[in-house]
């Protein structure tokens, strides 16, 4: 009973861990910019795909995943030039829609270059399942749990110690503001892209040996990951992992205990029961109208 | 400069023209309509399909057509989608008017040409899967695959030789999936077994570690089954291994190619699973009528497309044959006539199987022209 409890606990940290940090990337372009970029889960295949296709190629796997990253970054910053620095002036709807544009270019790029099969990748360690209470944990979801929470502390750190984080914090807050006070907010723009590309492959990477991966990946993970992020409170970091994990956890005892029918039901209806008490999410910031 | 080259384009085209209009007297092609999912999601299904009618129409010519003609093969891509499928099919009965169709690679798309063929009265060989194609019968439509039904009945038999009467089964929410379902489930009650826990997982799941518990702390529990497609099976084996769940483990024939072999990887070992004799052309019995047959396809197709072979384009294979053999039986391209002795088709030794048709049975195919095989050492091993 308890290792069933179990099991079903492991499997749902595991891929929440996944969601949370996905759900990441879409708060930090959120607090930078208000827009939600709907090409988050690309950078997760660009991740994945890339480090497969290096390594087939003979490149070894470290070298391959650091290619991969930084390749995903220039992506990141690219978007950032040519496809949502040109529109300025536009409205955050434009340029949620001009991410949904990009995504769809960059999954159709991703079939011409690396076709639509399905591939795998190796674990990073052993094969070998670890066994604790009579339940089974994938050595790989050790990887996707401590990389997540060496990330996570890593942003924290960024975005308290240093001038560049607290200088995108402070065009988050007030643009204007941040603007008079000498901060680039276009140069702060394109840096809470490529920080959000480069986390979004690193998920892509370290969740790959688990997911397998493909052209098309980004799609369902980068939807979960941002039903995540709306549950945790858009904008908030602490939100977005306690949502991932929340939305991990309760998919995999949903699939356990009722029926894995209704799996997605019941995530889905978890975003209607939090966002109807709680509109701003579970870590929202509070908004004050001044009058 | 333009004018001359008009005038020349213009003198070429009337060459070829005339070229056209004097090989047409010599001999009428006969014409072979067909609409694949060539591009598209589908696209796994179609892209060899098409392969394989390209080169075996061109194939058939060199060695000097049916009764004296040439074929002429006439195909459309529908992108995987219905309603593209239903006009092409209509372009081809009415302004294409072709002799007999082969085409269809899903069974969306197929269905969706049924009616037109029915009431333009055109034989139509498909090559998609489900039962509902040829079951209730109609009288225009044959179809070449097997049946998700008969690989739930191989299944079951061969789990009976082992002595399994209770499992489990897991299933892609999918079309294909919960057809298998459907259909396991239907099988399962006329041989006297019992399926003891049902779960089902989504295409886009990535773990399926919990539906698999469910499974194993299920009572009585004897082996596993698993109807599903894509990369979702792939998981659920992975996920079978992690787990260090001992118990037989069966997959579908929506997995039965390499590319399973390859996502799987060492957890695949011991899964049993129906599939195409294509799969194991080498370990075949040299008295089974099919080895000659499977081997030459896949000699055929791979130095000619230099990619692998898959079951899909031997399905295609077998259409064209059926076709081909119905219009030299009936000595004509007479629609009546070609349907009839397709109907009447017996002991065609194709590569999917050996196909006896008959006024009942537009399929042709036992449940037997699936082979069991089994994941050894990461290759296919036949079992019976």
């Amino acid at each position: 009973m308890f290792a069933e409890f179990l099991q079903y606990l492991f499997t749902g940290i595991t891929i929440g861990a996944t969601y949370a940090l996905i759900a990441l990337g879409f708060t930090l372009i959120y607090n930078a910019s208000h827009v939600i970029n709907f090409a988050q889960g690309e950078f997760l295949m660009i991740g994945g795909m890339a480090t497969v296709s290096l390594t087939a190629m003979g490149v070894p796997m470290v070298l391959a995943i650091i290619l991969a990253v930084l390749l995903a970054g220039v992506l990141g910053i690219l978007l950032q030039r040519f496809a949502i620095a040109p529109a300025k002036q536009a409205d955050v709807v434009t340029l949620i829609i001009i991410t949904i544009g990009a995504s769809i270019f960059i999954r159709g790029l991703a079939q011409l270059v690396w076709g639509k099969e399905y591939h795998v990748m190796q674990n990073f360690s052993s094969d070998e399942p670890i066994r604790i209470f009579g339940a089974v944990l994938n050595s790989q979801s050790l990887w996707v749990l401590g990389i997540g929470a060496i990330l996570v502390v890593g942003l924290v750190l960024f975005f308290t110690r240093t001038l560049i984080g607290k200088a995108i914090l402070a065009t988050s807050m007030n643009k204007e503001a941040a603007r008079l006070v000498g901060i680039r907010t276009q140069l702060v723009l394109m840096l809470a892209f490529l920080v959000s590309a480069v986390l979004g492959s690193v998920a892509g990477v370290v969740v790959a040996p688990i997911t397998f991966t493909s052209y098309d990946i980004g799609i369902m993970l980068g939807l979960k990951g941002f039903v995540a992020a709306a549950i945790g409170g858009l904008g908030s970091g602490i939100g977005a992992v306690v949502g991932g994990l929340l939305l991990g956890v309760v998919e995999a005892m949903a699939a356990g205990y009722i029926s894995s029918d209704y799996k997605d039901a019941v995530a889905f209806s978890m975003i209607l029961v939090v966002l109807f008490f709680m509109p701003r999410g579970l870590f929202g910031a509070k908004v004050v109208e001044r009058v | 400069m333009l004018k001359t080259i008009l005038r020349r384009t213009g003198q070429v085209a009337a060459i070829a023209a005339a070229g056209l209009v004097m090989s047409a007297q010599a001999a009428e092609p006969i014409k072979i309509g067909s609409f694949l999912s060539v591009t598209g999601p589908a696209s796994f299904l179609g892209d060899p399909e098409l392969k394989t009618l390209e080169m075996y129409v061109e194939k058939i010519n060199e060695d000097g057509g049916v009764l004296g003609r040439p074929l002429e093969l006439i195909h459309y891509d529908d992108v995987g989608n219905a309603s593209n499928a239903r006009n092409f099919a209509s372009r081809l009965i009415r302004s294409d008017r072709v002799d007999i169709i082969v085409g269809g690679s899903t069974t969306g798309a197929t269905m969706a040409a049924v009616p037109l063929v029915e009431q333009a009265k055109v034989p139509f060989i498909s090559l998609a899967g489900a039962v509902v194609i040829t079951n209730p019968v109609k009288k225009w439509v044959f179809k070449t695959p097997q049946t998700d039904r008969m690989a739930a009945e191989r299944i079951l038999t061969d789990m009976k030789d082992r002595g399994i009467t209770r499992f489990g089964l897991i299933s892609g929410t999918g079309g294909f999936g919960s057809s298998g379902r459907t259909q396991t489930l239907d099988v399962v009650e006329q041989m006297g077994m019992e399926v003891v826990a049902d779960v089902t997982y989504s295409g886009s799941d990535t773990d399926m570690t919990a539906q698999l518990t469910n499974i194993r702390n299920t009572d009585g529990v004897e082996a596993v089954l698993n109807f599903g497609f894509g990369q979702g099976p792939a998981i659920v084996t992975r996920n079978y291994a992690q787990l260090g769940m001992e118990l037989p483990f069966y997959q579908s024939h929506g997995v039965a190619s390499d590319s399973f072999l390859e996502l799987a990887g060492d957890a695949a070992e011991g899964v049993r699973l129906p599939a195409s004799p294509l799969l194991v052309p080498d370990s075949l019995p040299d008295d089974d009528p099919q080895k000659q047959v499977v081997q030459d396809y896949k000699a055929e197709y791979e130095a000619r497309w230099d990619s692998k072979v898959s079951t899909f384009g031997a399905y295609a294979y077998d259409g064209l044959m059926l076709a081909v053999q119905a219009i030299e039986a009936a000595g004509s391209t007479d629609k009546e006539a070609v349907r009839e002795a397709l109907e009447n088709i017996q002991g065609y030794v194709g590569v999917t199987g050996v196909f006896n048709m008959s006024p009942e049975d537009h399929n042709g195919l036992e449940a037997d022209s699936f082979r069991i095989l089994e994941v050894q050492n990461g290759e296919w091993k036949l079992i019976n």
